[in-house]
């Protein structure tokens, strides 16, 4: 008996479900649940040790695929055999590292393949790059905290006399510390360029509350959904526990308008900081969908199921309502997983 | 003086504000305040209104019902339109 549901096979990566986790499971359990798609999935891992793996309730087969390092082409290699085993009819990457290569072969993988993505294009992903965030806020009339990105240490201290204390010293993809002095600006800057590499960002600190929105926007200048959350509990790597959704008008309309204003194309989770003044400042702009997806489809937007749609050249209605009030709280558990599975993973790179 | 037309305070006294996602937890007494500006009544009227509930000296009542309604402020739970 037919369910009613449009049957599609969806790729998803971003398995790694642990503390600092990936939004793929989140992605996927939104999808699961869809009222008008029947899923099968399809999991890409970079690791064997990757929660999702093994969640053979939510996940329907898995391939390993190339880290991002190794290039395009390997991808593209790799996408090519997985493709002759499946239909993979989308493909939804979620990690920040993936997506510029993703987006590079995402025409290939069209044309090629048959397998349709939902992604910005390069220049509209690099523009939002919290290198360029500054003006990126300018150009849409988002107020987004004055930075510099500087290259050398030299560059830094004359960065600093711009600023009054403290400041907030960047790293180029991930950490941030917040620095009352310039003894304490410098050190931060030698910590986060060994880290992370440079530049590092130098920025005006703004105090405030932090609230983020999960977004997902048609590339045409609509906006198909949109909630925004409170975090409750922050682990000590910064990653939300437990969050709740919130009502805030101003901060939708925010949200609204510069989704419509750069036509943004696809996920993105909006950081912004409500100052104590109740301006809103846009902190960064992640370019797929946050590890709290699962909330939106908690308060009535399933995000996930709108992208797929969307992929597959539908065009769903925008969901401009959601429940406030409502809550997610993480848990870990332990899956027991019999060796040979690792095993096949490690050595086939599937399972 | 009002509370915020958003926020919902359960019949245990558990308050949300969904402009924040903040949430409390009040006594009988605190209920009973909110309940009272909710319903639009003035400082005053809220003390005349505990004096004849509760068996307190007008000093001490005016004194907690001030740190009250100040916390509430604090907390952003009063519509500052309407301050």
């Amino acid at each position: 008996m037919s369910s009613g549901r449009t049957p599609c096979t969806v790729a998803v990566s971003g398995l790694n479900n642990i503390d600092s986790p990936g939004p793929g499971m989140p992605v996927i359990r939104a999808l699961r649940e869809s009222s008008n798609l029947e899923v099968r999935i399809v999991g890409l891992s970079y690791d064997s040790l990757e929660p999702g793996l093994y969640m053979h309730d939510l996940v329907d087969k898995s391939y390993q695929i190339p880290l991002p390092s190794a290039g395009t082409e390997a991808l593209l290699e790799r996408l090519k055999y997985i493709q002759s085993i499946e239909q993979i009819d989308v493909l939804i990457p979620n990690f920040d590292a993936e997506l510029h290569n993703f987006i590079r072969i995402a025409p290939l993988l069209r044309d090629s393949l048959r397998i349709k993505t939902f992604l910005p294009d390069l220049a509209d992903f690099d523009a939002r790059h919290k290198a360029v965030l500054f003006e990126y806020g300018q150009q849409h009339g988002v107020l987004v905290p004055k930075s510099h990105t500087v290259f050398t240490l030299m560059e830094f201290h004359r960065a600093l006399e711009a600023y009054t204390y403290p400041v907030v010293v960047k790293g180029k993809y991930y950490d941030a510390q917040i620095a009352y002095s310039a003894d304490e600006a410098v050190s931060a800057f030698y910590k986060i360029s060994a880290k992370w590499g440079l530049p590092v960002l130098l920025q005006e600190h703004v105090r405030g509350t932090e609230v983020n929105v999960t977004v997902l926007g048609d590339g045409t200048g609509s906006c198909i959904g949109a909630v925004p959350m409170r975090k409750l509990y922050i682990t000590d790597k910064g990653k939300a526990w437990a969050g709740v959704s919130i009502e805030d008008e101003a901060l939708m309309q925010l949200s609204r308008t510069l989704i419509e204003s750069s036509r943004w194309k696809g996920p993105c989770e909006l950081e912004f900081m409500r100052s104590e003044e109740g301006e809103y400042y846009l902190m960064e702009m992640n370019p797929r969908f946050p590890a709290w997806v699962y909330l939106a489809f908690g308060c009535g937007q399933n995000h996930p199921e709108a992208l797929v749609q969307m992929a597959m050249g539908h065009r769903p209605e925008p969901m401009t309502k959601y429940r406030v009030g409502h809550m997610f709280i993480r848990y870990s558990q332990d899956l027991i997983v019999p060796m040979e599975e690792f095993e096949k993973i490690s050595t086939l790179g599937e399972l | 003086m009002k509370i915020s037309q958003n926020i919902a305070i359960s019949e245990n006294g558990f308050l949300f504000n969904p402009a924040t996602g903040d949430s409390f937890s009040t006594n009988a007494c605190g209920k009973e305040i909110i309940r009272l500006l909710q319903e639009g009544q003035s400082q005053a009227q809220i003390l005349e209104a505990l004096q004849r509930e509760f068996e307190v000296d007008q000093a001490s009542l005016e004194k907690d019902l001030a740190d009250f309604l100040y916390m509430l402020g604090n907390y952003r739970l009063l519509d500052a339109n309407a301050q």
